[in-house]
């Protein structure tokens, strides 16, 4: 029995659950659920299910025989709903569900297939695939190079044990060919690409913690995802309100500080470490920006236009601005992006209104074939 | 296969306890198929488990949604699969490689059950017993075309054939092949008798040959015959075997001939479980807890053994669990024949006081389920045992959606309305009756179903999408002849768009 052949059918299953292929089939799909328990929480497991039509019968003129207790004129409660639960209200009251949509590797995958850094270029002596030795796993036979002792020699002491011929006074085990475990690997080839995403932040005053929040959540996501997706990408982080600096990725993810907006500040500096650590030729550049878009001056905002047009955009695959959507800011700098770079390819710019906005802002940003 | 390979799957001490369970189980005269117990991991036994008992089937993605509900309900600790049995033979049964020994014990126990049924009740008869074999034949003949096809073709074709499945004859006892098509009695009379000519009326015998010549009579049979072509109806008679009556008729393509009479003989290999599914899950219970009550339990086990036991057997509300009801009407019967509780006096005896008191101690319990489970179905076991005792014992009850308070709701507990009504549900093993009517609809090679309307309306949404996978395999328009809401409908078809019209 293969796991791999159950594999096939499955991953054929989630492709059309998530609506990859076969779009027909999308309509009977069913967000079915079991309720489970997670210590004291009752929680909601998705199962998704595909119903194929059949000629059957419509359930409700259907009832049924039951089984138990109750007079006639009786509610059965909420069971036997035969899926027809859709716009009632629960009666279980008290019950708070949470749900458990997608663990992190079904979260990670379904990101991989939607989302990929736009445009990657082979780019870089870094363009390498390199097989990676892992060893993963225990063998009977291999190199006595690779002869793993101590399972070995747990080995030959179950035997002896076994066969009676261990003594404890004199714990003397001696390994039979039998009784040798070596050590095995597998190669994993690795392509890499040379990248690095710079990503620049608002920290000014006029970001409330609202704002902030949600570039934090933005970008945090961006970044997680990224790492996890592109081995060897490297990441810089930039801090700005009137002035901008460097900082790590703790600082950049944890700091709050207000004061005037110089954008042009920002990307003075990021185009300072373009220039410095990484050759256009070698590198894959993705300069990501998020502000509420309130900048301090037009001759700021004509600064940073022209710093775009001339540095930054030419040298990256992409330039992504997002702008949170703010109560005090104009939001003017967006309007006067989309003006200078409406129509170039290799900007993507992105409102964000509020949270339930982030994950579309990111498709917008890393939305395959964009 | 052979015992001694058996064991060599098993570990020694699972061995020991196959031995044993097996030696209870014969010793009280089941009988069954040599049974082949494999020890899985859960992952596999889901995957077993998806696949519905078979190593290897052809790919397709449901058995993939199966795995993955199966797998979660697995992960969180919702459910778990205790035991799984092929019916083939020798039978194939997994068991769960974390289980204490006590549930191992009490699934051979109920796997042996399920295979004195598999072996003996007539239903599956007609089965394949290596079906095992056949299934890896079919995954290989769908693995091919889908090598020369593309997946793509092949699964929409898979998905249309299987929206289908259920239209075959769920009451033939024995799966045909396609050339054992039997002609009706009528027509292959009529046949036979051939055509008579009788000519123009004439009582002068010498006139005959002016009044009726030669070449008129040969005309009059030619007009004759033409006209019992015309009338001769397409299918004969009414086929519920839609499947078939496809595959003999539908311009399928080869492969698509292939791959829908893989899935028309999957389907009648896996009907007659479906229609003993209360009989045989009560009928592996009792024995499981015949056999661990009365001989394989140890003092330590019986907990465990009650909690599982009653797991199994729990009932809610809005459900019937087929466990529960089987099991309870197997025990009725054998305490009932037990008692000399049937017969003519028995049926005649309103005396309250004296059934309850009945006991002629014929002992006959034993024999009598013994007979019960080669003969019946679910319907004619129900028909025959349901016994109005039996239903207030059992606590019985009809229920039905309620508009108003848009609930369920008890409706009543009457015993012949929950005999009626657990019929009517098994009626065609709850499947709607739909038979091919008209192969040559209106004269323009369209296909007529109808559908023998016995009170429940079809699911008109679903109702329609089948007929648009119906039409693409007859490749003209077709139309289903039903009900909704107590009026003549026809639905149709046309490979574009669906009409519904009422008719008389």
């Amino acid at each position: 029995m293969s796991p791999l052949r159950i594999k096939q059918d499955h991953n054929r299953f989630r492709e059309i659950v998530r609506g990859k292929i076969k779009q027909n089939l999308r309509k009977y799909v069913q967000k079915g659920e079991m309720l489970g328990k997670k210590g004291k929480d009752v929680i909601t497991i998705p199962v998704p299910s595909i119903e194929i039509p059949h000629f059957q019968f419509g359930s409700r003129s259907r009832g049924g025989v039951g089984q138990g207790p109750g007079e006639p004129g009786d509610s059965l409660g909420q069971e036997e709903q035969q899926g027809e639960g859709a716009g009632k209200a629960g009666e279980g009251e008290g019950q708070h569900t949470l749900e458990v949509d997608l663990s992190l590797d079904e979260l990670a995958e379904i990101l991989g297939e939607e989302l990929a850094l736009p445009r990657i270029e082979n780019r870089g002596k870094k363009n390498l695939t390199t097989p990676k030795v892992k060893y993963s796993g225990v063998h009977t036979t291999g190199p006595e190079s690779l002869r793993h002792f101590k399972r070995t020699y747990k080995q030959a002491l179950k035997r002896s044990i076994a066969n009676g011929t261990y003594n404890p006074q004199s714990p003397l085990v001696v390994p039979t060919r039998e009784d040798k475990r070596y050590r095995t690997w597998r190669l994993d080839p690795q392509p890499q690409s040379a990248a690095v995403v710079i990503y620049m932040m608002d920290v000014s005053g006029s970001m409330g913690d609202e704002q902030k929040e949600i570039v934090r959540i933005e970008s945090f996501w961006i970044d997680t995802w990224l790492r996890a997706n592109y081995k060897g990408l490297e990441t810089r982080y930039i801090i700005h309100d009137a002035v901008a600096r460097e900082v790590d990725r703790e600082t950049f993810f944890h700091t709050r500080e207000s004061g005037g907006t110089m954008i042009s500040s920002a990307y003075k500096l990021c185009n300072e470490i373009m220039s410095a650590d990484y050759n256009v030729s070698s590198w894959n550049i993705y300069p990501f920006h998020f502000s509420d878009g309130d900048n301090w001056s037009a001759d700021d905002t004509h600064a940073c236009v022209k710093l775009l047009r001339e540095q930054i955009v030419p040298k990256a695959n992409q330039f992504a601005y997002g702008q949170v959507e703010s109560p005090y800011g104009s939001g003017q700098f967006i309007k006067d992006l989309r003006e200078a770079f409406g129509k170039t390819e290799t900007v993507a710019l992105s409102e964000i209104a509020n949270k339930d906005a982030i994950y579309q802002s990111i498709k917008d940003f890393l939305g395959k074939g964009v | 296969m052979a015992s001694a390979e058996t064991a060599r799957l098993l570990p020694p001490h699972l061995a020991d306890l196959r031995k044993e369970i097996e030696g209870y189980a014969r010793g009280y005269g089941l009988d069954f198929f040599e049974t082949v117990f494999e020890v899985v991991g859960f992952d596999e036994m889901n995957m077993v488990a998806a696949y519905g008992g078979f190593p290897n089937r052809y790919p397709h993605w449901r058995w993939g949604m199966d795995y993955e509900q199966l797998s979660k309900g697995y992960e969180y600790g919702l459910s778990k699969i205790y035991e799984l049995v092929i019916n083939n033979n020798p039978s194939y049964a997994y068991l769960l490689e974390a289980n204490m020994d006590v549930d191992q014990k009490l699934v051979m126990a109920h796997v042996f059950g399920h295979v004195d049924f598999f072996k003996n009740n007539f239903s599956f008869a007609h089965t394949n017993r290596k079906m095992i074999d056949e299934m890896a034949n079919h995954a290989t003949r769908v693995r091919r075309i889908i090598d020369r096809i593309g997946i793509e073709p092949v699964e929409t074709f898979i998905d249309r054939a299987l929206s289908l499945e259920n239209l075959i004859d769920q009451h033939r006892p024995h799966f045909r092949n396609i050339s054992e098509r039997e002609k009706s009695d009528e027509r292959a009379a009529e046949e036979k008798r051939g055509i008579e000519v009788r000519g123009l009326k004439n009582d002068r015998e010498y006139m005959n040959q002016f009044i009726n010549p030669q070449a008129f009579l040969d005309e009059q049979r030619k007009k004759l015959e033409g006209e019992r072509a015309k009338s001769k109806k397409f299918p004969e008679k009414p086929e519920r075997d839609v499947l078939l009556f496809l595959l003999e008729n539908a311009p399928l393509e080869q492969w698509e001939a292939d791959v829908l009479s893989v899935i028309r003989e999957e389907a009648y290999y896996f009907a007659p479980q479906g229609q003993t599914k209360i009989m045989n899950e009560g009928w592996a219970s009792y024995w499981h807890s015949k056999i661990m009550t009365e001989k394989a339990l140890r003092d330590s086990e019986i907990i465990d053994y009650a909690d599982h036991h009653s797991g199994t057997m729990a009932t809610r509300p809005g459900s019937l669990n087929p466990y529960k009801l089987g099991i309870e009407l197997w025990r009725h019967i054998e305490e009932r024949w037990n008692k000399g509780q049937f017969g003519k006096e028995w049926d005649e005896c309103d005396d309250f006081r004296a059934r309850r008191a009945w006991d002629k101690k014929l002992g006959a319990g034993r024999q009598k389920i013994f007979e019960v489970r080669k003969h019946c179905n679910d319907i004619t076991f129900i028909d025959e045992f349901l016994s109005p005792e039996f239903a207030i014992q059992q606590k019985l009850f009809v229920y039905n959606f309620n508009e108003k308070g848009a609930r369920w709701e008890i409706m009543t507990r009457e015993f012949q309305a929950v005999k009626n009504k657990l019929l009517q549900q098994l009626t065609n093993f709850g499947q709607p009756m739909i038979e091919v009517v008209d192969g040559n609809f209106d004269n323009r090679g369209e296909l007529l179903l109808a559908h023998r309307h016995d009170g429940v309306d079809l699911r008109p949404d679903y109702a329609q999408d089948t007929l648009a996978n119906l039409a693409a395999m007859w490749r003209r328009p077709v139309a289903l002849e039903t009900k909704g809401e107590g009026k003549k409908l026809l639905l149709r078809f046309d490979g574009k768009e669906h009409s519904e019209k009422k008719v008389e």
